[in-house]
């Protein structure tokens, strides 16, 4: 099962590799993990996404809580908490698609953020599956390159 | 001052008294300070590893912080095994790492090796030091994170130029916590009842006590427990000596090479009360077979030892003595008030279990169970004795029994050869008034053997009883065993090289040779009695001896050969 952990380190040189580190050791998948500042400067926020039962969710965050750096581990479950998430596509838009992708685009609420000549680039945000929604509507385009920013989360309320 | 000199004031901030190092190039200012303490001792060992694990040794014996240091790149990487092993059996050791200026790193520059990246997975902490001014801070935290909690290994690379640079010395004050370390001590009121309730209706209880005990200095407390309600007590190998193994109720060591009766009552127990123990595979066998009826209480400083390999009912986070204190005022008044659970039943089948499958040892030849057997006896079973990694061990560790915590030295999380000869240098320096006996394999001695010269030099009188079997004899046994006697690559050509006395002689240490079992005690009398440096006595014992009883790799903790 998907489980968001939101991880609050000590802003450091190296707290990245420990945590990243300390899922690789112990073999937990990661399927995102996004770094960025908060509020007080020497905190960052980790928004890691795992793929991993029960159990193993309690031995991540037990671990987790072990790394010196951590402050606080807390699992933010999807009806209780904000999450969000930016992609970035470029797909294939000849003349006769590229009104049909705008479409897809405004309905998704995203925005063209450049315009080649065989192709449109557009960023979208919104929870994780939504985005995937807007993937596969966009597969039979040709999606030329896709990025996304990997899961970030809040706690509701 | 230097930084160089504000590390070696901090540590003696710290009160440390003793260090093993190597220096090399980037170290040579931290060991220009070092010339001028007069409060640290430093010993030099013959290698980098040897210089971890006598670090290890000496934190293992006092209960101290052990503290090792090296130089960059190859000095670094040769004290990982050393570092590895301590953090795996959660000893407190600091090690300071020279590292290459802070405007080479990442350059590959001579002697550089990312040392926080290589020892990443196998310490507690570490830190690669970037402004001088935060040396004394560095140090204090090191200390705090190695000692407390679940203790382990830090480290701290210290680049060139953060030695050189000049710094006003300034100590902070005493920390308890770090913003992101907090360990929990006092365990939770309300489990604390559970248990004691659990433990009011168990019938065919065990207590199973690990290594935390020893570290809490909780041994007072858990005898308490035991006597107050007169359960069994076995140990695992890093928890022998916190319950005396010459006692009624112990049970001696458990797991793989555990005796019968220990295992027989893991696997019947109806109420397993775990005290700093993590229930590892070497324990418990099969897991999914393992101990089918039994509730189970567990203590531990680390929350996440609980429920990691079985599944605990009432989960207690806390200092084993602290817990164990608790438990013990909880218990009291019910015990008063309705007498100590009936185990009567129970009793009786442990003693029928203890009687039908004894550990014993083998007649004819000269047997390595015997030699143990007599170091145990001609010591009183009063020494320290220090293993390295193999049969020798567990030979020692069934035939051997300790008394008290801290008797008992040994690699067990990492299994490491070639730690009992450094290991036992460390412990004879931190507790000189205990005769120390390395008991020794001949493949183990080997990895390390270098180490003689330290020994020599510094006069400690450490007995190495070599257990010379010719073989890597603990995988010769799983070839034996598992692999159709197929002994590939295990044979050590005993008798061709090396002349393990000869070698002992070319160091300057006593060699001796016993070859028959009449030649034993006169052999470690005559031993005993020199007290101006290393003995070593090869002891050339039956070839092919197995250790027994075994559970097979994978097999129900009950499933045992020659149990
Ligand atoms: C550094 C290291 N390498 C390999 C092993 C695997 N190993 C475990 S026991 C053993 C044999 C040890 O031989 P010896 O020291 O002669 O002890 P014996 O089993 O013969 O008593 C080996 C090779 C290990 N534990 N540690
Ligand atoms: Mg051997």
């Amino acid at each position: 099962m998907k489980h968001t952990l939101s991880v609050l380190v000590e802003n450091k040189p190296g707290v990245l590799a420990r945590v990243a580190g300390l899922f690789a050791r112990r073999g937990f998948n990661i399927d995102s993990l996004a770094v960025g500042v908060t509020e007080r400067p020497e905190i960052s926020r980790m928004t890691v996404v795992v793929d991993v039962e029960e159990h193993s969710l309690e031995q991540v965050y037990k671990q987790l809580n072990k790394l010196v750096n951590v402050i606080k581990v807390v699992d933010l479950p999807d009806e209780n908490s904000v999450q969000r998430e930016l992609v970035l596509v470029k797909v294939k838009a000849e003349a006769k698609t590229r009104a049909e992708i705008i479409e897809i685009v405004e309905i998704f609420r995203g925005k063209i953020v450049d315009v080649g000549k065989g192709s449109l680039s557009m960023e979208v945000t919104g929870p994780s599956s939504k985005l995937s929604a807007f993937e596969d509507l966009l597969k039979p385009y040709g999606v030329v390159e896709l990025v996304r920013t990997g899961n970030i989360a809040l706690p509701r309320g | 001052m230097n930084g160089a000199q504000a590390l070696i004031r901090s540590l003696e901030k710290e009160g440390v008294e003793l260090v093993f190092g190597y220096p090399g190039g980037v170290m040579l200012p931290v060991y220009d300070a070092l010339f001028d303490s007069k409060k640290i001792n430093h010993v030099l060992t013959r290698h980098e590893q040897g210089a971890a694990h006598a670090a290890d040794g000496y934190a293992r014996a006092t209960g101290k912080v052990g503290v090792c240091m090296a130089t960059s790149g190859p000095g670094a990487t040769n004290l990982v095994t050393g570092i590895a092993t301590a953090n795996m059996d959660s000893v407190p050791l600091v090690a300071i790492t020279g590292q290459v200026g802070t405007h080479v790193i990442g350059t590959d520059a001579f002697q550089e090796a990312d040392t926080t990246g290589i020892t990443l997975p196998v310490v507690k902490h570490n830190y690669l030091v970037k402004d001088p001014s935060d040396i004394p801070q560095v140090v204090q935290e090191a200390f705090l994170i190695a000692s407390t909690g679940r203790p382990g290994a830090v480290v701290i690379d210290m680049p060139v130029d953060m030695s050189r640079a000049d710094i006003d010395f300034k100590y902070p004050e005493k920390k308890t916590s770090l913003p992101g370390y907090k360990p929990t001590t006092a365990g939770h009121a309300r489990q604390i009842k559970v248990a004691a309730r659990m433990i009011m209706a168990s019938r065919q209880p065990v207590i199973y006590a690990g290594g935390g005990v020893t570290t809490s200095g909780a041994a007072k407390e858990l005898k308490e427990l035991a006597l107050l309600l007169d359960f069994p007590v076995t140990t695992t190998l890093l928890g022998k000596g916190v319950f005396p193994e010459t006692h009624r109720l112990s049970l001696g060591m458990l797991g793989m090479h555990g005796t019968s009766y220990a295992n027989y009552v893991m696997m019947k127990t109806d109420l397993i009360i775990a005290v700093g123990a993590r229930f590892d595979d070497r324990i418990t066998g099969r897991l999914d077979t393992f101990a089918p009826d039994a509730k189970v209480i567990h203590i531990d400083i680390d929350p996440a030892e609980i429920g990691k390999n079985v599944p605990a009912d009432v989960p207690i986070v806390g200092d084993a003595k602290t817990v164990l204190r608790e438990l013990l005022g909880n218990l009291a008044p019910r015990i008063k008030e309705s007498g100590p659970p009936d185990i009567k039943a129970w009793q009786q089948q442990i003693k029928k279990w203890k009687k039908e499958y004894p550990l014993t040892v083998p007649e004819g030849g000269l047997r390595p169970q015997y030699v143990v057997s007599e170091i145990y006896r001609l010591t009183k079973g009063k020494a320290v004795v220090v293993t390295d990694v193999g049969q020798h061990q567990m030979w020692s560790a069934q035939f051997y029994k300790t008394v008290r915590p801290r008797q008992f030295i040994s690699s067990g999380g990492l299994g490491t050869m070639g730690f009992g000869l450094p290991a036992s240098i460390g412990v004879k320096l931190g507790v000189p008034g205990e005769r120390v006996i390395n008991i020794a394999g001949d493949g183990s001695l080997q990895m390390n053997s270098q180490e003689l010269a330290t020994a020599v030099l510094n006069n400690l009188d450490i007995t190495i009883a070599l257990i010379n079997n010719g073989y890597l004899g603990m995988v010769r046994q799983w070839q034996e065993l598992f692999y159709d006697k197929r002994y590939s690559h295990t044979h050590l050509r005993r008798g061709e090289s090396p002349d393990f006395v000869k070698l002992a002689e070319a160091y300057g240490a006593r060699g001796m040779r016993v070859t028959e079992a009449d030649q034993v005690e006169p052999a470690l009398k005559e031993a005993f009695k020199i007290k101006a440096g290393p003995v070593l006595i090869d002891f050339i014992v039956e070839q092919e001896e197995n250790v027994f009883p075994m559970v097979a790799p994978g097999a129900s903790l009950d499933d045992m050969i020659g149990g």
